[in-house]
């Protein structure tokens, strides 16, 4: 037997064994999803139990080095896990910013010691991240941070507001850029982590318009953070945090391929159950070229996902395809939002109570919700400069 | 998806590419329009791409094709559509190349497959009737006369139909008009009586035809296929001829949008080059946005057709549908940001959305095959 086809044969019985039943169940409840940390709730215990076993083989991590608890495997081994746990249907074991966004940074920029520190407890669930990068003043200008580090011999003295921390109330540690400079821009920014539990730190959570409060304002006051816990060189965190945006963004882009709330049913079977069937088609002509539009945008985004992962495992680069899927993914999410909501009329506008089924109550606060996905980790308006500037070469 | 080009592959479209910016350029075209040529494309320049092998690219070696294949022939119409070439690419190769291979028998394959692939002979497919396509709405009939036919009706936007050296002829030989059964194809002869051929000067400087056949009669021989069974032949060689028009609009709009983006770093106004302005360069990283999303979907219907896959439908609808669209897009943005120049004749833009606008119409615009998607798809 081919070596890979061992691999395969071995996950196959591996998961068979490991993956509780209620694990290779999809699931659209949000308290469900599997952030980890010190503070974690296990509203299901098998989560914790999968979690774990996933964990023990560094397989929350697939691809990363084994000396820091990752899976060490290939990425012809990685596909092979990825495929065997779609075959039955296992869910992720761990949502983690530190999964999706710290570890690889601190993978190519960390130290020695940092990396031994820090990526393990990723691995494992342990410690749950959030990204310390917005400011009231320092949106789309993200380079404009004023939140400040002042050197004080052993420490770091941070004092400012970050503003847009994901799951802030919820996390145990920050990665957090700072301003290390305050005569230069760019060059005078570095890359922090501290604890949240450190005197001084305060999160407050946002209320947004979808009712949810998934967002803080996040404060420092004579924050004192240790030296050692500054990442590569003092005033080079700019290229680190660049680096890092470019995993958010490929996590936001993915949302495009129709993820989240209401998606298990289908939009042309929602037209057909909440505006009309006849003949078999969708009954209104004008709605029903709506959805197949958005289909056909979906799938052209879909096959260029695939097209452009295929052009990468052939060594033609990352292409410029990838410098589009922010953009256009999230905005296919939104206009795939606004298209449920049509297609619901009156039974969308519903905001909670009995009145309106689980389902009509999420598809409404994830259309809400989903405006947000051409806002963060970088507005479509700065995707568009990024591809105007980057890829076609325009003049500033 | 087979995104990875062989060897092979790679020769082909490194020759496509040399030999449509040297042998073909746009001049060629115009002087084709301007000189009223009557033949409508260069025969010189056909024989040339049939001894490169572009003629035989769908057909096996038996029949002296070339066989390298869809995604090849893709290549080839990329390149093609760059550069707009003129050639009976579409009409006898794409169309009634397919049709024969697909439909004929041994020896309608044998005569008439090695005449295309060596250059010797144009084709031209009878089908349409009316304004939008609609490959069921044949009115045409052919009824049993002797031991053959005898064909009656109009047919219009016959591509390459006053050149042709042999007709395809779609018409009713059962069932009313819109019936997807009832309806075979014929192999006719031109010059046969009866046949009356008009040219139609079309926007794009390329060639199309009204026929009308009056009680033109035709032997039981000259029937391609199953009598009654002519749709399940149309729907496939329409696929391969959607597929490949996406191809040619992809080199198009390709085409259209780098030179547009150059202009913009050229051209200044206010003292900078109007590629500076936000207001252009969003609409630039859109239309760029959009054509990564052809690309996909045309090598996606390549491969669908290369590996035989059965969603070849769908796979062609998908492409045929984004393709004619963007192509507007980016004809329409194009124009605009060349400013007055775009709208002079000296500038080649206009060619392009002229062109952009014919392919597009030819076998189902984007209203057409969004509505086939959906029913496709069961809605």
């Amino acid at each position: 037997m081919e070596p890979i086809e061992k691999f395969r044969q071995e996950t196959r019985d591996w998961l068979e064994a490991n993956c509780p039943a209620s694990m290779r169940t999809p699931t659209n409840d949000e308290d469900e999803t599997p952030w980890g940390g010190r503070r974690a709730v296990w509203k299901n215990p098998d989560a914790k139990i999968w979690l774990d076993r996933m964990a023990s083989r560094g397989w929350t991590a697939p691809t990363w080095p084994k000396a820091y608890g990752g899976g060490g495997l290939t990425k012809d081994e990685n596909l092979v896990l990825q495929s065997e746990m779609r075959r039955i249907k296992a869910r992720a074991p761990l949502a983690s910013f530190g999964l999706w966004m710290l570890g690889p940074a601190l993978l190519e920029f960390a130290s020695e010691e940092q990396k031994k520190e820090f990526i393990p407890p990723i691995v494992r669930g342990e410690i749950r991240w959030c990204q310390g990068y917005s400011e009231p003043g320092a949106g789309s200008d993200l380079a404009g941070l004023q939140t400040k580090a002042e050197d004080k011999g052993d420490h770091y003295l941070v004092n400012g507001q970050k503003i847009w921390t994901s799951h802030a109330d919820k996390a145990d540690w920050i990665f957090c850029l700072v301003r290390t400079d305050p005569t230069k821009k760019h060059d005078g920014i570095s890359f922090l982590l501290f604890d949240m539990t450190t005197p001084g730190v305060e999160a407050r959570p946002i209320t947004m318009i979808s009712g949810a409060s998934p967002f803080c304002e996040t404060f420092f006051t004579d924050v004192k953070v240790p030296k050692k816990n500054l990442v590569g060189e003092l005033n080079k965190g700019w290229t680190i945090a660049k680096r890092l945006l470019e995993h958010e963004r490929s996590m936001i882009s993915g949302m495009g391929l129709g993820s989240g709330v209401g998606s298990s049913a289908s939009l042309e079977s929602l037209a057909k159950d909440y505006a009309g069937e006849a003949d078999g088609r969708i009954a209104n002509g004008a709605l029903r070229d709506h959805v197949v539009q958005q289909k056909m945008d979906g799938k052209a985004f879909a096959l260029t996902l695939q097209r452009t992962a295929e052009e990468a495992k052939a060594g033609h680069g990352t292409g410029a395809a990838s410098a589009i899927f922010k953009y256009y993914g999230t905005e296919l999410n939104k206009r795939r939002y606004e298209l449920m909501l049509e297609i619901l009329g009156t039974r969308g506008l519903g905001w909670e109570g009995e009145g309106f089924t689980p389902e009509e109550i999420g598809i409404t606060r994830s259309w809400l919700r989903s405006k947000g996905n051409s806002i963060e980790g970088g507005t479509s308006e700065v995707q568009l400069n990024v591809v105007a500037k980057r890829v076609l070469g325009l003049p500033d | 998806m087979a995104m990875v080009l062989t060897e092979e592959q790679q020769l082909l479209r490194d020759t496509a590419t040399q030999f449509f910016q040297e042998r073909v350029s746009i001049a060629n075209l115009r002087r084709l329009r301007d000189t009223k040529d009557p033949t409508g494309f260069d025969r010189g320049v056909w024989k040339d791409m049939a001894d490169l092998g572009f003629a035989g690219i769908l057909i096996s070696e038996k029949y002296g094709g070339t066989d390298f294949g869809p995604v090849g022939l893709g290549l080839v119409l990329e390149q093609a559509g760059r550069a707009l070439a003129a050639s009976p690419l579409v009409s006898t190769v794409l169309l009634c190349g397919s049709a024969v291979q697909l439909a004929g028998s041994a020896t309608q394959r044998q005569e008439i497959l090695s005449a295309i692939a060596a250059g010797e002979i144009v084709m031209a497919l009878a089908l349409e009737e009316g304004a939008h396509h609609n490959p069921a709405q044949i009115a045409t009939h052919a009824r049993p006369h002797g031991s053959g036919y005898r064909i009656t009706g109009r047919k219009t936007f016959v591509l390459d139909g006053h050149v042709a050296d042999k007709l395809i002829v779609a018409a009713r030989t059962s069932g009313a008009d819109g019936d997807k059964s009832g309806i075979t194809l014929f192999l006719v002869d031109p010059k046969a009586k009866g046949v009356t051929i008009a040219r139609t000067l079309m926007v794009d400087s390329r060639n199309a035809a009204n026929i009308s056949f009056d009680n033109v009669d035709v032997s039981s021989d000259s029937v391609l296929g199953s009598v009654d069974g002519g749709n399940d032949v149309l729907e496939q060689v329409l696929d391969i001829a959607r597929i490949g028009l996406s191809a040619e609009m992809l080199g198009l709009v390709s085409e259209v949008f780098e030179t547009t983006v150059t202009y913009l770093k050229e051209r200044k106004q206010f003292g900078v080059p109007i590629g500076s302005f936000q207001a252009l360069k969003h609409r630039a990283a859109v239309m760029f946005s959009e054509i990564e999303l052809c690309r996909s979907v045309v090598l996606d219907a390549l491969s669908a057709l290369e590996a035989r896959r059965n969603d070849v439908p769908r796979a062609a609808s998908l492409a045929k549908a984004r393709l004619s669209d963007t192509a507007r897009l980016v004809t329409n943005e194009g124009l605009q940001m060349h400013g007055g120049m775009g709208m002079t004749d000296q500038f080649d833009i206009g060619l392009y959305m002229k062109r952009a606008r014919v392919a597009a119409m030819t076998f189902g615009d984007g209203n057409f095959h969004r509505d086939r998607y959906a029913v496709l798809e069961g809605f």
